[in-house]
């Protein structure tokens, strides 16, 4: 039999690529391990290797062609004694396993006990009208705050694994070592508790560092310099010295990537006094808070998410485009309830909205985007309005920020409250590998969609 | 002692100022037909097992990261050839030849990297994470450099029990500048604790070459503050492999304290999965599968000695072949985890 040689995937949300190169022909012999060809995406080259003997019966697909599916049959292998004419019309590409689908009821609200005095904050800029919007990635954002910040400051700095030569590991400094050289983007060896503290060091001494971890999984060798070096110096010379510096990298879950590799940090850091915690979904807040996050005189926990870092926004294109940090933003007004969420969590809560305004509830949703310090008066404002609240996010149920949030929204407006606050977390597990468990660990839609109907009551 | 025949691995060996005793690393293993079969045969199974994980990627079944070691089989088949029974391995993401090599069955490793229900840790750990008691295979750590320390507690209990077992802890050349590879270097020389720290140095941590990522990269010196010794071997022959593990399975289990062994070895495929491979040259790697291709190194021998025919080494192939394809089969066919093992194993 004829062996199909397929499209393959270089990542698992790959879904179609370039098919750059042959380099074998119709006729050629192959053995296991030898190169047949080559594939691209935006993010990476792959080569595709022979995985059985035989020989190139044809080519499918010629050099050069873009959008090729995965595990579209790209050539046939002729084995011994085969000729090409025996070679039939190739099949639909087989689809790879599915995993089950899954819905677990809402993990019950807890209550840790907390009070935090009030931070005068300036509201984001007006936009002037007719301001031109860009289609922008998340990445992309990400990359043109750094470099607006390195442009307009010389202190501005980036160091981290992979950040220069290789273009960020996740693609977020891409072109930075281009526009700005080694002595400003700098690679590191493997070395986060090191890197850090130097990082730290050098924020002490008066520069502006930018440290990308290659995901906050990683950080958590660093943490004693970010928490016990970072955050509390200030506080500890008497105000004398601080650490204007960015920790910033993609945090929480990807996807398939296992316990190591998947955990939220939101709750740990914005635990800190002496850290400002930031975690955006859009690519405008993304854009305007990063820069804020350079421009602030103290340490800020930036925290990204690898999922949503190809997801394009509008940005408003504008000279100098900053946003408060501390500020929430309300994503969408509504009547009936409030939902408050960040980061990916963001996701849920608007799948969830489309379809609870099919049922006729108007829901507000409220993206916190800063997690320190808190825009709580956004919140309750909220929830004067609506009675109603519930909170989503991927992290961990036990000291979450929903759990935080319904305290707060218990002290501070507990008369205004028509149901008791619901929050919608991720199990109290670590990450699954298997692609239905994790499924299962993360919150979903149906679950938010619950939620806001108990606490309507419906 | 045979002649050496990889020239350009030995000429990036850095002249090493020998410690103390004469550990050169340079000695070749003097193997019998049945060795020489054997490190084939073992060999080839994690190619062509590595090969077939690729695939199955390539088709959706395995998510996430998947660490192929083609390239780099000589340095877990030669160290594992000179390990006693009760020896513990440790290693890092790039797992799957140190699985297979300590006897882990192809059908678990497979259906555990498309997590799968009869996968070595249910479907819950992934390419990154398994691990067997029964073969004392200590896992599968995501975490660059936290298997070093791990490593060194397994010694610690080997010390602690007075048994006779070795530790034998792999880590990358990227993973060797982590701090906490220093503090236990420190601890391992200052209680003498039986562990082989293994350096696999493929010349690359991800992007970044060694070149620009260490002051010092003679590995195989990095103990020397520490009174550690150690040595650079040709991780491309299985046969100077075996010779190094036997000289320092010795010195760990009299009592000596830990060594050091820097593996000169090489990945052939991107990091992971997804690599932009601009790194490095396509050269670079061509010369190296074909001058040092470890698997072809004892085919050749096989062959010259008259110790083989084509034919008995195709048998073996097929056989090869038949346990990955099983594997495969398997991976794809076996269910994935009940839905109940999501709040399982948290606690005890
Ligand atoms: C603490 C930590 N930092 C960064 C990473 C991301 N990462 C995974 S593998 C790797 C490169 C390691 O290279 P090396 O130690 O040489 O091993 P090799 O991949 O070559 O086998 C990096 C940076 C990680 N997993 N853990
Ligand atoms: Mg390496």
């Amino acid at each position: 039999m004829p062996i199909e040689i397929l499209m393959p995937a270089l990542s698992p949300t790959m879904e179609e690529g370039t098919l750059s190169k042959w380099l074998k022909n119709e006729g050629d012999k192959v053995t296991s391990g030898d190169v047949i060809a080559e594939i691209e995406t935006d993010k990476a080259t792959m080569e595709v290797e022979a995985v059985d003997e035989g020989v190139i019966g044809k080519l499918l697909i010629a050099a050069g062609t873009e959008g090729v599916k995965v595990n579209a049959v790209i050539a046939i292998l002729l084995q011994d004694g085969e000729s090409a004419s025996d070679v039939a019309a190739p099949k639909a590409a087989a689809p790879a396993a599915e995993p089950a689908k899954s819905e677990t009821p809402a993990p019950a609200a807890a209550a840790p006990v907390a009070a935090q005095p009030k931070a005068d904050i300036p509201s984001d800029p007006d936009i002037p009208a007719g301001t031109e919007m860009v289609s922008t990635t998340v990445r992309e954002a990400l990359r043109d705050a750094m470099a607006e910040e390195m442009r307009r400051d010389p202190d501005v700095f980036v160091m981290g694994e992979e950040v220069a030569e290789y273009q960020g590991a996740y693609k977020i400094t891409q072109g930075l070592l281009q526009e700005f050289g080694p002595r400003r983007v700098v690679d590191t060896p493997i070395t986060e508790h090191g890197f850090a503290g130097v990082g730290v060091g050098a924020a002490m001494a008066g520069l502006k560092p930018i440290v990308e971890f290659m995901t906050f999984n990683f950080a958590m060798q660093a943490i004693d310099q970010i928490i016990n070096s970072a955050a509390k110096t200030l506080y500890m010379s008497g105000g004398q010295m601080g650490a204007p510096i960015v920790f910033r990298g993609p945090n929480g879950a990807a996807a398939r990537v296992g316990a190591q590799h998947s955990q939220d940090y939101a709750t740990w850091y914005s635990q800190i006094p002496g850290l400002k915690v930031v975690m955006p979904y859009t690519a405008a807040d993304a854009k305007g808070l990063l820069k804020a996050a350079i421009r602030d005189p103290n340490p800020v926990v930036f925290l990204e998410n690898e999922i949503l870092y190809g997801q394009s926004f509008d940005v408003p294109k504008m000279d100098d485009f900053v946003l408060p940090i501390g500020k929430a933003r309300i994503h969408r007004k509504g009547e009936d309830v409030t939902i408050v969420s960040f980061g990916i969590g963001m996701t849920y809560a608007i799948k969830a909205i489309a379809e609870l305004e099919k049922e006729g509830i108007d829901v507000e949703l409220i993206d916190l985007r800063t997690l320190r310090p808190m825009d709580l008066p956004t919140v309750i404002e909220s929830v004067k309005k609506t009675g109603r609240l519930v909170t989503v996010e991927e992290g961990y149920p036990q000291n979450s920020i929903g759990t935080e949030i319904a305290t707060r929204v218990m002290q501070q407006a507990f008369d205004y409250l028509d149901a008791p606050v619901l929050t919608i977390a991720g199990k109290d597990v670590p990450m699954p590998y298997a692609a239905n468990l994790e499924k299962l660990a993360l919150p979903n839609v149906g679950e938010v969609v619950q939620a806001v109907k108990t606490v309507c009551y419906k | 002692m045979a002649p050496r025949k990889s020239a350009s691995v030995s000429s990036r060996k850095t002249a090493a100022k020998p410690a103390k005793k004469e550990f050169t690393g340079s000695n070749i293993a003097e193997f019998d037909r049945d060795q020489d079969m054997k490190a084939y045969r073992e060999m080839l199974l994690i190619r062509r097992f590595e090969e077939k994980a690729g695939q199955l990627y390539g088709m959706g079944f395995i998510g996430g990261f998947c660490h192929l070691y083609i390239g780099q089989e000589a340095v877990v088949v030669g160290m594992q050839m000179a390990q006693k029974e009760g020896d513990q391995v440790i290693t890092a993401y790039r797992d799957h030849g140190h699985m297979l090599a300590t006897g882990m069955e192809a059908r678990g490793v497979m259906a555990e990297l498309t997590g799968r229900r009869n996968g070595y840790s249910h479907g819950k750990g992934g390419s990154m994470h398994m691990f067997s008691k029964e073969k004392h295979f200590y896992g599968g750590h995501g975490i660059v450099g936290a298997q070093v320390s791990l490593g060194t507690g397994l010694a610690f209990a080997n010390a602690y029990r007075g048994n006779d077992s070795v530790s034998v802890a792999y880590f990358g050349d990227g993973a060797a500048n982590q701090g906490q590879v220093y503090e236990s270097f420190n601890m391992a020389a200052l209680w003498k604790l039986p562990i082989v720290y293994i350096i696999e140095n493929n010349r690359y941590a991800m992007g970044t070459s060694t070149a620009r990522a260490t002051a010092q990269s003679n590995y195989s010196l990095r103990g020397s503050g520490f009174g550690i010794p150690g040595m650079q071997v040709d991780g491309m022959d299985v046969r100077a492999v075996k010779a190094a593990a036997d000289e320092a399975l010795e010195h760990c289990r009299s009592g000596k304290g830990p060594i050091i062994l820097e593996m000169l070895t090489y990945r052939y495929r991107g990091h992971s999965m997804s690599d932009p491979a601009k790194y490095r040259s396509k050269d670079e790697v061509q010369k190296m599968r074909s001058e040092h291709d470890p698997i072809e190194q004892v085919k050749a021998r096989l062959i010259e000695k008259g110790w083989a025919t084509e034919d008995d080494l195709k048998a073996v192939d097929k056989d090869v072949r038949d346990i990955v394809a099983d594997s495969a089969d398997f991976a794809q066919s076996d269910p994935e985890p009940d839905v109940s093992e999501l709040y399982t194993d948290i606690l005890l």
